[in-house]
């Protein structure tokens, strides 16, 4: 992969404008809420998210599952289930425009021609009855009105850039002729239909062996490099994240915890459950010892722990932390962290309180 | 590193074969093919190691845990554990030995019955092997050994999350005391803060009881933590084998090298150096195998001789450990 050094100078730029000027980035999401309205109480799912996109760069969502990085995404796309889901606060703004207020017609003009998204099940995502020439052309004839012919051989284009071999015949083919690779491959193509500006895959290669994994992930960082789409790059592999994304923002409990360069933060992280995730990555000089875990288990959404939601799981808790929510700290350079000791952890000198935990 | 002294063989698997036949029409079934999921593959697993088995989804790496366990009838081949052969065997010497060999399934959510409390899940091995004395205790035992608490022994599965329905799957395979645990992908459904947290509950439990693993996986990181000796599988076969140290620094197969080369590494910083094989296309189907080598479609290596003769899996010049290629040799630096 290489060629990164030229988008670093983007991210430098983009960061630039003050954080009352909403025309400064491409995408933002201002301190959005959501919340599940189910039979057992409400699941509040994202509480007070935000995170900003520019042209041409690559953004990464990490966090474990019920971190609520999909549900921000779903938001973004306006294809939140609703019941059960509410938005219950907050701003996404796409080009300075409200998304959350604007009516429905708007909404859809943004939604696949602006913003398109991958889904994480090729399977599941495509419709087994129809084929596949019939899925990809589908938005262009419905929203561009192109007539049958020009969809079909403008679908032929699509499949050729994600680079499916012969793709004329196999327009015919139904989603179970394909592997899982190529699926995903039709994914990505339906996604690039209308040329949007921002794609957000949402674990693209999650289902995928290792080698066609790679495949994918090279596909898409070609594709963001010549058609310069930004992507938001939702995932639980920190591996995946290390090798394409500029930013990461780590979500825990729907919240942003920690957001920093991608190099800054593999570096040194700056909250404790950042560390506790990259430490708990097997690595070969850890080979034969025991891996450094997170006790516990991710807090049950209709119950979040009072003060930091992760205090019940943190080797580092203090009384402060059961008890205030600790504000998103600027340490700089484009970084922030959700963390009441922050620049104590980023610098290594806070002192555990509790001990790694037992098996 | 050095290769740490293998123990005692324990179980000697060879010639093992699993063909599935390609039916067609419903009164007059014809056979019209075979889908050779499992074919030709020989291993031995020594007393008190892991042995890793890797591959890609359809390399037959979970039908081979299947025939190990007599869950699929195998076509042919033997296993021989302690002197008897796990695939022949009979009646009551085949639930001898199911006493001695267990499996911890993939996915914690489908794997325990949900209208059963986890006491009772893991109690039933005892109740089909008829193991007598206090199984309440013995339960409450085995929940205290993987880390649950003793008193949620009636509890449901649902009542649990996935890391700790996983345990209670660990459990029930321990309750008899087995020699093997056959793990087929025990973390690949867990969050990583919880895999690592299995992965260290499978190492104490090894420790403490002297447990030998089968350990399969795609997750190439977690396989090299966890196991002492490693077996890559393509297409029904085992295309090289080695200890830990061997596959991953000093691998010889070319699909070896291009499935390490292609594991995203957690560091920002590597991936300007990184050196990844890009295989083209997909894993041929194994209804109908390439002829000769069955990686030469996706080989970069691969000449007419590897289309005619099939590489045996044999020890290399490149490096002393068995490895399936006529072309066998180490490649520069694939991962740190």
């Amino acid at each position: 992969m290489g060629k990164h050094s030229t988008d670093q100078s983007v991210i430098e730029k983009a960061s630039a404008p003050g954080p009352d000027d909403g025309g400064g980035h491409l995408l933002e999401v201002r301190d959005l809420f959501v919340e599940f309205r189910t039979g057992e109480g409400v699941a509040k799912v994202i509480n007070g998210v935000s995170y900003h996109l520019d042209a041409g760069e690559t953004l990464a969502v990490l966090g474990e599952s019920g971190s609520g990085k999909s549900v921000t995404a779903q938001a973004i796309m306006g294809i939140l289930d609703s019941p059960p889901g509410f938005v219950t606060g907050g701003q996404i703004l796409y080009k300075g425009r409200d998304l959350l207020t604007a009516s429905e017609n708007e909404r859809r003009a943004v939604r696949g021609k602006e913003i398109a998204m991958i889904f994480q099940d090729a399977l599941s995502a495509l419709n087994p009855v129809f084929t596949v020439g019939w899925q990809i052309s589908e938005t262009l004839r419905k929203r561009e009105g192109l007539s049958k012919k020009d969809a079909l051989d403008k679908a032929v284009e699509l499949m050729d850039l994600v680079k499916i071999p012969a793709a004329r015949e196999r327009l015919k083919a139904y989603p179970h002729q394909f592997s899982g690779g190529m699926r995903q491959r039709v994914m990505i193509a339906m996604s690039l239909a209308q040329q949007p500006k921002v794609v957000i895959a949402d674990e693209p290669t999650t289902a995928l062996d290792v080698t066609v994994q790679a495949q994918i992930m090279d596909l898409l960082a070609d594709l963001r490099r010549e058609l310069n789409t930004a992507m938001i790059l939702i995932t639980h592999d920190l591996g995946v994240v290390a090798d394409v994304a500029d930013r990461i923002a780590v979500m825990y409990a729907g919240r942003i915890i920690e957001h920093a360069e991608v190099h800054a933060l593999y570096k040194s992280p700056a909250h404790p459950y950042t560390l506790g995730l990259l430490n708990s990555i097997p690595r070969l000089d850890d080979k034969g010892k025991t891996l450094r875990t997170i006790p516990g288990l991710p807090p049950n959404l209709t119950r979040i722990p009072a003060g930091c939601p992760f205090n019940p799981r943190c080797r580092y808790v203090r009384d402060v932390c059961r008890t205030d929510v600790p504000p998103s700290v600027s340490l700089g350079e484009g970084r922030d962290a959700a963390c009441h000791f922050a620049r104590e952890v980023l610098a290594g000198t806070l002192e555990p309180t509790r001990k790694d935990p037992e098996l | 590193m050095t290769a740490p002294a293998l123990g005692e063989p324990l179980l000697s698997v060879s010639g093992m074969v699993k063909h599935f036949p390609i039916t067609r029409g419903i009164l007059f079934r014809s056979r019209i093919g075979e889908v050779k999921a499992v074919d030709g593959v020989d291993f031995v697993l020594h007393k008190g190691e892991t042995l890793g088995i890797v591959g890609e989804s359809g390399c037959g790496k979970s039908t081979l845990a299947k025939l190990l366990m007599r869950l699929e009838e195998a076509t042919a081949g033997t296993a021989v554990y302690d002197g008897r052969d796990i695939v022949a065997a009979k009646g009551g010497e085949l639930r001898r030995l199911r006493r001695e060999v267990q499996m911890v399934m993939q996915d914690p959510y489908t794997s325990l019955n949900p209208r059963m409390t986890v006491g009772d899940i893991i109690a039933e091995p005892l109740i089909i092997h008829g193991v007598g004395g206090d199984r309440d205790a013995r339960v409450r035992e085995l929940l205290d050994l993987v880390g649950l608490n003793p008193e949620h022994i009636n509890r449901y599965p649902h009542q649990f999350s996935g890391g700790q329905r996983q345990r209670v799957g660990i459990a029930r395979a321990l309750a008899l005391n087995p020699e093997i645990i056959i793990c087929d992908e025990p973390v690949s459904a867990l969050d990583v803060s919880i895999q690592a947290q299995v992965i260290n509950l499978l190492e104490k439990l090894q420790a403490e009881l002297g447990l030998s693993y089968i350990f399969i996986a795609h997750d190439l990181s977690v396989v090299r933590h966890i196991c002492d000796r490693v077996a890559v599988m393509y297409l029904g076969r085992i295309v090289e084998i080695g200890s830990e140290d061997e596959i991953y620094q000093r691998a010889t197969h070319p699909y070896t090298q291009a499935l390490l080369s292609a594991v995203p590494v957690p560091d920002p910083d590597a991936r300007e150096h990184r050196n990844v094989i890009r295989l083209t296309g997909d894993v041929p189907s194994p209804a109908n195998p390439p002829s000769g080598c069955r990686f030469r479609t996706r080989c970069w290596k691969a000449t007419d001789l590897c289309a005619q003769e099939d590489p045996p899996l044999i020890p290399r010049e490149a490096d002393p450990h068995p490895s399936a290629c006529h072309f066998a040799a180490q490649a520069e630096h694939i991962i740190d």
